[in-house]
């Protein structure tokens, strides 16, 4: 039987890192408002985490929960009316000098020395992240010549070996065509390809893969792995699915109503999860490989309005652990080492 | 409510076992791709290309593939809302019996309508932004003539506390709800008239984590209340796997394997279902588990590989699965797969 194993590749995924490497992104009590008419949403409201070098924190949460707006205040493009409006964010520099973003122009000359060179960012949906009307090669060389200051050809044969890199083998092809003759998963090559042009020090993932079927969504995550390991970046990777967090994070955030509810290393977070929220969503997930599950453990109730969240522990209107004046004001704890919990009764409850 | 259905006119489809409610063979669309000033028909997309399987009463069968593999074109059809290239979709109506979708003539689908529902996968576009609840859950009973005035109001004030959403809420809006809300009235418009078989096109996949769970509860107590039939497209298998009696995996406008839930997941004989469960992400940090990295693309429907659709990308292919289509063959009760390599290979599925 001949095999055609060129063809198809079986891998497996590295196992989960310990953070141990230095920090290149200190992000201490961000909190991000929007001022509206009808009031404030507080989409960000004191978060603080630290991406490490060739490490790849997972951040998770349902719709508004803040995951992609923590993102755009680390490069300062959150959309009108949000604004930033306390915390910092210390970005270490590639020739060791550190950086506040927090209180930086969002048109400045600093910001936009950062934004695409150091710290790039790929957007969930690949066709509205690239330039309908120019070709793959415009919009990557644009990147490098930018950043770089190098000539057209340095340029391209940059753009060449980049997108070797991310797998598209015949590069002078893809580069001369426009987004629309590329399928999905060529398209989100391309653009993490964009991304790494510059060899940022660190890589902002948001939702990268939801648009992409699951097989082509295990090549783009196997791919991002493999980039790390030779280019050694920092990866944020924002996601609402946790099977994929489970695969390719190291460290995870949790997120709900704009605040972190707990921080543990992937394996604590999924074998020994703490808080009420994470461990309702994990049980609420239909898996793959569980026997004849009769009814899925749902979450009670709805995500709160943005408007009007609740008092105390915002979590605690769907909460079956929930005690009066006891879950009034979480603090946010160190459960063990590394863990972090925002619950009055974590520990005790499972 | 009831579930027994008297069969009357029409006879059985071949192939039709007792039981069966929608029997669907050879089922084949081509879009015509057209090209210049005359719109010259330079070619055709193999949307679905020679799909059959058969739908139990009170089951539920999951439709999975990636995207552009036919799932939601074969759903189309079974809604009549395509006509097919070629191909017989008969289902068993309550009162008419067996009738033929899409040759069924005007005053057949009439009746069929009411017994035939869909479910959409966006709660967002799939609602009139200006009708309010009562006229969107209403507008199935009023047009069929099965009720109006207050015995209208009655019947859907009963059917959003079916649903799980406050009587009170029908001279809402859609704006005022939630995705999750919404596709709860989705489900109850869907159900209004009783159906016998509902459609679910990617029911969950535009809901929150928390809300999909929620809502996949709901299908299945309503199916087990009201005696429904479900058709369930989706592409997450992990959804697929816990609401499905037997689930069809299609690739490229055909069906490559179809199986009772449990042997297909845990036993897969098509090397696609293998790759596809091996592909979809485990929450278990511990079991980062080996996965089979397809290589290339899904090919172009309007020019697929000759042979076996998935040769060029498949680890197991010899010269015959790239010159000859392999034919859907049964290789256990129930569980039929097209390989030509099937009785040889050990594949891996899930782990329990």
């Amino acid at each position: 039987m001949k095999t055609s194993t060129d063809a198809v590749r079986v891998g497996t995924p590295s196992a989960p890192r310990d953070m141990d490497t230095p920090v290149v992104l200190d992000v201490n009590d961000l909190r991000t408002h929007f001022t509206m008419p009808g009031g404030t949403v507080r989409a960000v409201d004191g978060v603080s985490y630290r991406l490490h070098r060739g490490r790849t924190l997972g951040i998770v949460g349902e719709s508004g929960c803040g995951k992609s707006v923590t993102a755009q205040s680390i490069l300062g493009i959150v959309p009108r009316p949000g604004k930033v409006v306390s915390g910092s964010m210390v970005l270490t520099r590639s020739d060791g000098s550190s950086l506040e973003l927090a209180g930086l122009d969002p048109k400045g000359k600093v910001i936009r020395s950062v934004r695409g060179n150091e710290i790039a960012y790929i957007f969930q949906e690949p066709m509205s992240a690239l330039s309908p009307i120019h070709t793959i090669g415009h919009q990557i060389t644009e990147v490098i010549r930018l950043h770089t200051g190098a000539n057209r050809d340095q340029a391209r044969e940059r753009a060449e070996t980049v997108m070797r890199q991310v797998g598209l083998p015949r590069p002078d092809e893809v580069l001369g065509r426009y987004p629309h003759q590329l399928s999905g998963g060529m398209r989100q090559r391309a653009v993490i390809g964009i991304a790494l042009a510059c060899s940022p020090s660190i890589l902002i993932a948001d939702e990268p893969t939801t648009a992409l079927d699951v097989t082509t969504e295990a090549v783009i995550l196997d791919l991002v792995r493999s980039l790390q390991d030779t280019t050694g970046m920092a990866i944020q990777f924002i996601t609402h699915n946790l099977g994929v967090i489970a695969e390719i994070a190291d460290e995870v955030v949790v997120m709900y109503m704009g605040r972190q509810v707990e921080r543990a290393s992937v394996t604590d977070l999924f074998l020994r999860p703490q808080h009420p929220y994470t461990q309702a969503l994990l049980r609420s997930m239909p898996r793959l490989g569980k026997r004849a599950q009769a009814r899925l453990e749902a979450i009670e109730g709805m995500v709160p309005d943005p408007f009007s969240v609740p008092a105390g522990c915002a979590f605690h209107t769907r909460c079956r652990h929930y005690v009066p004046v006891r879950c009034d004001q979480p603090e946010y704890l160190e459960v063990a080492p590394g863990h972090w919990v925002r619950c009055s009764r974590a520990g005790e409850v499972a | 409510m009831t579930t027994n259905i008297p069969v009357q006119s029409g006879t059985a489809p071949a192939g039709a076992v007792d039981g069966d409610l929608l029997v669907v063979r050879d089922l084949v669309k081509h879009f015509p791709i057209r090209k210049g000033f005359w719109s010259k028909i330079v070619g055709q997309v193999r949307a679905v290309d020679g799909v059959s399987f058969n739908v139990r009463q009170g089951e539920t069968l999951g439709l999975v593939g990636e995207s552009g593999c036919g799932k939601t074109t074969t759903s189309r059809m079974v809604m009549r809302a395509y006509q097919p290239t070629g191909g017989t979709i008969y289902f068993r109506d309550r009162t008419q019996g067996w009738l033929d979708i899409p040759t069924a003539s005007a005053n057949q689908v009439s009746g069929i309508r009411r017994n035939l529902q869909m479910i959409f996968q966006d709660p967002y576009s799939s609602l009139n932004p200006r009708m309010t609840l009562l006229d969107i859950i209403g507008e199935p009973l009023m047009v069929n003539g099965v009720a109006k005035g207050s015995e209208l109001q009655d019947r859907v004030a009963e059917l959003l506390r079916l649903v799980g959403l406050h009587p009170e809420y029908m001279a809402r809006y859609p704006h005022a709800f939630s995705g999750g809300q919404r596709q709860r009235v989705g489900i109850a418009r869907a159900i209004a008239l009783e159906p016998q078989l509902v459609v679910c096109d990617e029911p969950v996949s535009a809901l929150d984590v928390s809300i999909q769970a929620q809502t996949l509860n709901l299908l299945e107590d309503l199916q087990a209340r009201l005696g429904l039939t479900y058709i369930f497209v989706a592409h997450d298998l992990s959804v697929v796997q816990h609401v499905s009696t037997r689930v069809a995996v299609m690739y490229v406008g055909r069906i490559v394997e179809c199986a009772p839930t449990e042997d297909l997941f845990f036993s897969p004989k098509h090397p696609y279902t293998e790759a596809l469960l091996s592909a979809v992400p485990t929450p278990d940090p511990t079991r980062r588990g080996s996965r089979i990295f397809l290589a290339g693309e899904v090919p172009d429907a309007s020019n697929p590989p000759p042979g076996c659709h998935f040769h060029p990308r498949c680890r197991y292919a010899a010269d015959i699965c790239r010159t000859t289509v392999p034919p859907l063959t049964e290789i256990a009760p129930g569980h039929t797969v097209a390989c030509h390599m099937s009785d040889q290979l050990s594949l891996t599925g899930v782990h329990a």
